[in-house]
């Protein structure tokens, strides 16, 4: 990928974060740097449409440890969750034989698995030696003619954030606007209620999770015409340019797909996220806001009022045993308040909140919610982050699976909601889960059990 | 004999390798207070270092030079050099263990240098080993950068100076790639039933066991083989090698010090146990202790009790070479039959398998062997359940990334007890595995109360 190409995506007028520093471009420093890179992000991004055909084009490092591990879920097709690598050798490196070993990998992968459209991600070292993915996913899908996309998210460019954008980036290119949708079934037509056509952008599927929530639009009238890209289909993605309307789930790192709608096609966006009751509710909310239709608001406004009714209900009896329980969260961006909102939901004090890759908008909400002495950590040094726990007195500690293990070895009680997990925690049902949970973590009679030996009494022999 | 084949496809399909920095990575963190440091772009260490967490259910040591695209071109020594003061001034390690990937192999890098850049820069971190070690991912696989890793750290840590027999009573091992915290630990316990003691490297028991430590966590290994023992690995009466993937580092180790060494290929099953225990008892001079003899009719109990479990049964495995092998035979010994063999890279020993062929290759190839050879049973990483189900099999994990289940590293299969726990877990597998008849419904039943009945 060209510089001024990727000078181009870190340059996101959709995003706050854009007027102040790009933290996305920040140089990593060697020798102390966590987290994944531009390859890591695109393929996340994109894995979880789940018909297609997803090649790394690269040496064995970058498939060989990192296929088939995440959480995302998919309701039927699951050709996403073979893994599939050209495994370059030094001979094809030292000989140049990685486009033609490329466009080979691709025939094999359309004749073995009839994926709907073929993924080519592009990797360090055939990006160092110069490969034109661009070309060979050109002559094979008119060779072989299936859509083949593809996507230069060679490692070495940045970080994970701009591995997301990449592959969205490559998606609104090479992907959207090529079908029309599927006329809306007689069957699922119901009287009085107009049929709505929307995308939700960065909604993963994580565990599932978005299942708790979309009976919900089924419900309202609402055809998700495609979820990118969680559970999502190849077809579907074709067609995100037809929704009336959109909403950019939890991640700033695909808003530029929902920008380039809204330029392009004049489709209206929302950002909001599933995490938490009064989330969930202004999601709704906020999707029917752009829809301009009367009914829609008033059966929206009905459905949230029943579903609050039920989750406050379910979460009576938890909540005197989260009451003021001490936490700590340390996730990136919008997941940086709205997690926060959702604990607060609880009854819970969170005592601090982790700001690693929240945007200037993001820092604002925080505030908003906890105050202008909001504690803010934006370093991810593991050490430091457990030494501001205890600092803090905290109870429990939130964050992604990067964290799991340090916390637990220091004997702290931990809640992962990484995007590796098998829990679901979105929407109404997902709150339950989540403080249920929460309640188990936090009275896990282990904690006390594992605390250092002190003074035992012990019988005489 | 068997044949080695090598597929020659352009795509590999849900790959059973994983590369050589991981390995060596792993040959790292047997050292004790140790960072790994991969020369490479970061996802490399990202990656790795998640795929090690879901295994171990522990924090991994592991870093990254984190080159982009720009150094990629215009070198990365500066990045090497800046990474290993990092480190030695945050972490205050006793190894660093410098790593290099596809994408600096690639671009040329040359770490001895850079090394000694680094010396003359930072003199102030004299005290820090560094260990560099060629391993591209390019080439090999998981255990074959272990391999070299372990060749490195003897080269940079063992003095070559011809052997002193100072301690009469301690061996050294080298420990392949297969062997899981849970077999290191049983190899020391065996050991150390004949009166010895060993330097293991490395020794993954000690840091990878999973242990709770008083300072709770730790940027570092937590145990693991001490740089100073190392050292000392020339005054061992022998040295005991585990693995042919090691057999390189215990020519490199034989040649810098004398230490007579014995070599076995593996520890699973009953001929490899009895020469290892026959080679321990020379070395201490004494009969074989009871408990070792106890184990060894324990485990010949065993083997009568399973074989009828295991007589006959279609067996298909898919492991670095090492493992593969170690199985292959443990199956064979048992009367089962290996239907299918896959190994993640090449390795000479391949050749000497008592079956047929062998290939080269991936965990489609291991599907395609089992589908064909009607396989009872496979045997692979936890990326084989989806196999098993698709195949109707019953499913053995072994190998690298085990991540669905707890406990992969305390699975203990070498030595008279693990393989008796082999054989138990592999016996209740297959019986759990194994159809029975469906029961017949006569037409005769039609319009009587049996019609009604439901087949369970």
């Amino acid at each position: 990928m060209k510089t001024d190409e990727l000078l181009a995506l870190m340059n996101e007028p959709a995003c706050a974060h854009n007027a102040k520093e790009k933290s996305g471009c920040a140089k990593p420093q060697p020798g102390a740097t966590q987290g994944g890179c531009c390859f890591d992000g695109a393929r996340n991004a994109l894995l979880p449409i789940a018909d297609a055909a997803h090649i790394v084009h690269g040496p064995i490092g970058c498939a060989g440890s990192s296929w088939d591990n995440r959480g995302t879920r998919s309701s039927g097709a699951d050709l996403f969750r073979v893994g599939m690598t050209t495994d370059l050798s030094d001979m094809d490196v030292i000989m140049g034989r990685g486009e033609k070993r490329l466009f080979k990998a691709v025939r094999q992968a359309v004749e073995t698995y009839h994926p709907a459209g073929v993924f080519i991600y592009n990797t360090c070292v055939p990006a160092l030696q110069g490969d034109d993915i661009e070309t060979v996913a050109k002559a094979a899908a008119e060779r072989f003619g299936v859509p083949v996309v593809p996507v230069d998210c060679a490692g070495f460019y940045g970080n994970k954030n701009l591995g997301n954008r990449i592959g969205g980036e490559a998606v609104y290119k090479h992907v959207i606007g090529t079908r029309e949708p599927d006329p809306v079934p007689a069957s699922a037509q119901r009287p009085g209620i107009t049929t709505h056509d929307i995308n939700l952008i960065g909604e993963w599927n994580v565990g599932g999770e978005f299942w708790a929530v979309a009976p919900l639009f089924d419900e309202l009238g609402l055809r998700i015409l495609c979820t990118f890209s969680g559970d999502s289909r190849f077809r579907e993605v074709q067609t995100m340019h037809r929704a009336e309307a959109n909403m950019v789930v939890c991640s700033k790192a695909m808003i530029q797909v929902a920008r380039k709608l809204q330029e392009d096609y004049g489709t209206p966006f929302i950002e909001g996220s599933f995490y938490g009751i009064a989330d969930t509710s202004r999601a709704f909310r906020d999707i029917a806001g752009m829809l301009n239709d009367p009914d829609l608001t008033a059966r929206t406004e009905a459905m949230i009022a029943r579903e609050e009714a039920k989750v406050e209900a379910a979460l009576a009896p938890l909540k005197p045993r989260l009451a003021a329980k001490r936490v700590l969260i340390f996730t990136g961006g919008y997941k940086s308040w709205s997690i926060v909102s959702a604990m607060q939901d609880l009854g819970m004090e969170v005592v601090a909140t982790g700001t690693e890759k929240s945007t200037e908008e993001d820092k604002a909400r925080i505030i908003e919610l906890m105050g202008p002495d909001a504690k803010m950590i934006s370093d991810n040094d593991q050490i430091a982050l457990l030494q501001t726990f205890r600092e803090c007195r905290g109870d429990i500690l939130i964050a992604g699976d990067r964290y799991i293990y340090p916390t637990l070895k220091s004997r702290i009680p931990f809640l992962d909601i990484d995007h590796v997990r098998r829990i679901g925690y979105a929407g109404y049902d997902g709150m339950i889960e989540l403080a249920g949970n929460l309640v188990h973590v936090a009275h896990s009679p282990v904690w006390k059990k594992v605390q250092t030996r002190t003074e035992t009494p012990r019988r005489a022999a | 004999m068997a044949e080695i084949l090598t597929p020659t496809k352009a795509l590999a399909v849900n790959p059973l390798k994983a590369s050589q920095p991981i390995g060596a990575s792993l040959a790292f963190l047997g050292l004790a207070n140790s960072m790994p440091l991969e020369h490479g772009a970061r996802g490399c260490t990202s990656f790795n270092k998640l795929f090690f967490m879901r295994h171990f259910h522990d924090p991994i040591a592991l870093q990254t030079t984190a080159m982009d695209h720009v150094i990629a071109v215009m070198g990365a020594d500066g990045n090497v050099v800046e990474a290993l003061a990092t480190i030695c001034a945050r972490n205050r390690p006793s190894v660093i263990g410098l790593i290099t990937t596809g994408l600096s192999e690639m671009q040329g890098a040359d770490i001895q240098r850079t090394v000694a850049m680094f010396r003359t820069q930072f003199p102030a971190y004299d005290d820090v080993a560094v260990i560099p070690v060629a391993t591209t991912d390019t080439i090999g696989c998981l255990e074959s950068g272990f391999a070299r890793a372990v060749e490195a750290i003897i080269t940079t840590l063992v003095p070559a100076t011809q052997s002193i027999v100072r301690h009469k009573r301690r061996v050294n091992v080298l420990a392949s790639a297969m062997l899981t915290p849970g077999d290191v630990e049983a190899i020391k316990t065996f050991i150390a039933a004949f009166g010895l003691t060993a330097i293991v490297l490395p020794d993954i028991a000690d840091s990878l066991d999973g242990h709770l430590i008083e300072e709770g966590f730790s940027t570092l290994t937590y145990g693991g083989t001490p740089p100073a023992s190392i050292a000392e690995m020339g005054q061992s009466a022998a040295t005991l090698v585990i693995g042919p993937s090691v057999n390189k580092a215990a020519d490199l180790l034989h040649a810098r010090t004398g230490v007579p060494d014995f070599r076995f290929d593996s520890l699973i099953g009953l001929d490899g146990c009895d020469a290892f225990a026959e080679v321990l008892a020379e070395i201490a001079g004494c009969a074989i202790p009871p408990i070792i003899e106890r184990q060894r009719s324990q485990l010949q109990d065993a083997m009568v009790d399973c074989q009828f479990q295991l007589g006959g049964a279609r067996v298909a495995i898919a492991a670095d070479a090492d493992l593969l092998c170690a199985l292959t035979g443990f199956f064979a010994d048992m009367g089962a039959d290996v239907v299918g063999a896959v190994a993640a890279g090449r390795a000479a020993h391949l050749g000497d398998l008592s079956i047929p062929s062998v290939v080269v290759g991936d965990l489609e190839d291991l599907e395609f062997l089992a589908r064909e050879g009607r396989a009872d049973m496979i045997v692979t990483n936890s990326h084989g359940v989806e196999i098993a189900r698709r195949q109707q099999t019953a499913l053995l994990r072994a190998g690298f990334p085990i991540y669905d289940s707890f406990g992969a590293h305390t699975v203990t299969r070498a030595g008279y007890a693990g393989t008796r726990q082999l054989l138990f877990e592999t016996a209740n597998l297959l019986a759990g595995h194994y159809q029975e008849i469906r029961p017949y419904r006569s037409l005769y039943w039609q319009g009587t109360p049996r019609e009604d009945e439901v087949t369970c």
